[in-house]
């Protein structure tokens, strides 16, 4: 589904960030994403998400070569992938209703069309009870559960999550681990970038380690 | 979404059967509510985060200024239409005195002369009397013409929409009365049409002014927007949204911004001529309206200024709208480029 060949990025004339990077993330799959802090794992999650070009290399998205898409298709290749944010990236003046109907409302669609859909899923990441409420109010697992929830709502086919337990107490990093598992299980692909070992442990899936940006995997 | 949602909620049905942790808070174990209600959809970008006041103002200030150019230009046009129509409706034969010459015999000939031409419609000899009323501011009462070389006048009323042959006419004269001198008027009706003409080209320089202020405001003001709202336009970037949908969101702002400030300043400018003619209509024949009226001609802009000033709003709101959409489309396009490319990209990871 993505493929990466000798990817390689720096900042202006700075150092490389990521070196030498050949990987692909299959369909399907579940994959954590670690490395110490500055390693380049969200800079790797920009990659993935088409809003930063490499340096060098090539990286095919769904079949295509990243850099012979014009930059007014990138919007629809996009939506196939979602993404959640560590710092969640909420709107607070919409609800969570309304946040996570987001990316449906972009695509132009009317409101009667999707509103169970909405519902239904805010339902399944167990936000039922707080639909109309604004995202100040909720507590910081419910505004990622809400997060992860914007991400799904268009069925991405991969979803890229940063630090999605970075700011949430033990069990609830555990109850998103087990969404996360769930929507692996309904087919879609998965990349958890995160440096907490504890979270990693609890699941037998392939790691990608980052250092000084070069990256190893382990199946 | 349906297909998935019937995944989800067997999904969610085996989780809650045994052995993964329920997702759901305990809030959800209450009975179930008959129907979910969600308050009518928000606006993505609230008009809060619009300071649009002060741009409001602005557009007020320029609509105004526009159409009071416009009815400005429809003013003098019309009076400078008027002038050229009373002046070309007539001219004027002047026979000039000579040793020997029969001077009413001259003016008479002259007279029936011109009448002969199609698109001549009666002649009127200037009698002794009116001539030297005519020449009083000059030279007093009590003038004898006689005792003068005054020219004498004729005045021959023209169909002003079939003027007759005046070079022909000219001709005719200069051989039957040598001292007959034609005044076709074109000298005063090319000075006018050529004044009606600069005015139009100045009225037109002022809107293209204003409107090219406007512009730039408008751009100024839709960029402070987008930088107030950078964090919406961010999360619409990571949702997929395209620069057109982003635009639109700002656009539909700008649209009762422009509508507002522009019906205001257009409303107002129309108020104004409509307040100056009535004060003409009221005042006629006082000093202050005669003076006003020698000025300016009439304050009258009559449908089309009016239809013009209204027009002039519409052309202003839809100016605005379309530059806060292009200045969208075109930041955002460049914020874009700068976030995907790692050479101009600060290195910050946030976005």
């Amino acid at each position: 589904m993505i493929h990466f060949e000798n990817v390689g990025l720096r900042y202006g004339m700075g150092p490389e960030i990521l070196r030498d990077m050949t990987f692909d993330i299959p369909k399907r799959s579940f994959q954590f994403l670690t490395g110490p802090s500055g390693a380049g794992k969200t800079t790797l999650l920009r990659l993935l998400f088409m809003s930063l070009h490499p340096t060098r290399g090539i990286i095919r998205m769904f079949g295509r070569d990243l850099s012979q898409i014009p930059r007014a298709e990138l919007p629809m290749l996009r939506r196939r992938v979602g993404i959640v944010f560590q710092d969640f990236r909420l709107l607070d003046h919409l609800t969570t209703y309304e946040n996570v109907a987001l990316p449906l409302r972009v695509r132009g669609k009317e409101e009667n069309s999707y509103r169970n859909d909405v519902i239904e899923l805010l339902k399944w990441v167990g936000l039922g009870e707080r639909i109309n409420v604004l995202p100040p109010v909720l507590s910081g697992g419910e505004k990622q559960r809400a997060a992860i929830a914007r991400a799904l709502m268009d069925r991405p086919e991969i979803l890229l999550a940063d630090e999605p337990t970075g700011n949430v107490d033990p069990p609830m990093a555990r109850r998103l681990l087990s969404l996360f598992l769930e929507l692996n299980r309904l087919g879609t692909a998965v990349v958890i970038a995160t440096h907490d070992l504890g979270l990693m442990d609890q699941v037998d899936a392939r790691r990608m380690i980052l250092t000084e940006g070069r990256l190893d995997i382990y199946e | 979404m349906n297909e998935l949602g019937q995944k989800i909620l067997k999904a969610a049905k085996a989780t809650r059967a045994g052995r993964q942790p329920e997702p759901a808070p305990p809030t959800q174990q209450q009975p179930r509510r008959a129907e979910m209600r969600v308050r009518p959809t928000a606006p993505i970008l609230p008009p809060s985060n619009i300071q649009g006041n002060a741009l409001m103002v602005v557009i007020a200030i320029m609509a105004f200024l526009a159409c009071l150019t416009f009815g400005a230009v429809t003013m003098v046009r019309a009076t400078a239409a008027g002038w050229q129509s009373q002046i070309s409706r007539e001219i004027t034969i002047q026979i000039k005195p000579e040793e020997g010459l029969d001077m009413d015999a001259a003016l008479k000939k002259a007279r029936e002369l011109a009448l002969t031409f199609v698109g001549t419609r009666e002649g009127t000899i200037m009698d002794e009397d009116a001539t030297a009323r005519l020449l009083e501011p000059w030279l007093g009462t009590g003038l004898n013409l006689d005792e003068l070389p005054v020219p004498r006048l004729v005045i021959i009323t023209i169909d002003e929409q079939n003027p007759p042959d005046f070079a022909a006419m000219r001709d005719l004269l200069k051989t039957e009365v040598p001292q007959a001198f034609l005044d076709d008027h074109r000298t005063w009706v090319d000075r006018l049409v050529s004044m009606a003409q600069t005015t139009v080209l100045i009225g037109t320089g002022v809107l293209i002014l204003v409107f090219t202020a406007m512009i730039l405001t408008v751009v100024f003001a839709t960029r402070g927007a987008l930088s107030g709202n950078r964090h919406i336009v961010e999360v619409l970037h990571f949702v997929g949204a395209e620069s057109s949908f982003v635009a639109g969101e700002f656009q539909k702002h700008f649209l009762k911004i422009s509508i507002k400030g522009s019906a205001a300043g257009g409303v107002l400018a129309a108020a104004l001529f409509a307040a100056a003619n009535m004060w003409q209509a009221n005042s006629l024949a006082t000093p202050e309206s005669d003076q006003a009226t020698a000025l300016f001609g009439s304050f009258t802009i009559g449908i089309t200024g009016y239809l013009g000033i209204f027009a002039t709003m519409i052309v202003i709101a839809l100016l605005t709208t379309l530059t806060a959409r292009f200045t969208v489309m075109r930041t955002i396009d460049e914020i874009d480029l700068i976030r995907s490319d790692p050479a101009r990209s600060d290195g910050a990871p946030s976005s």
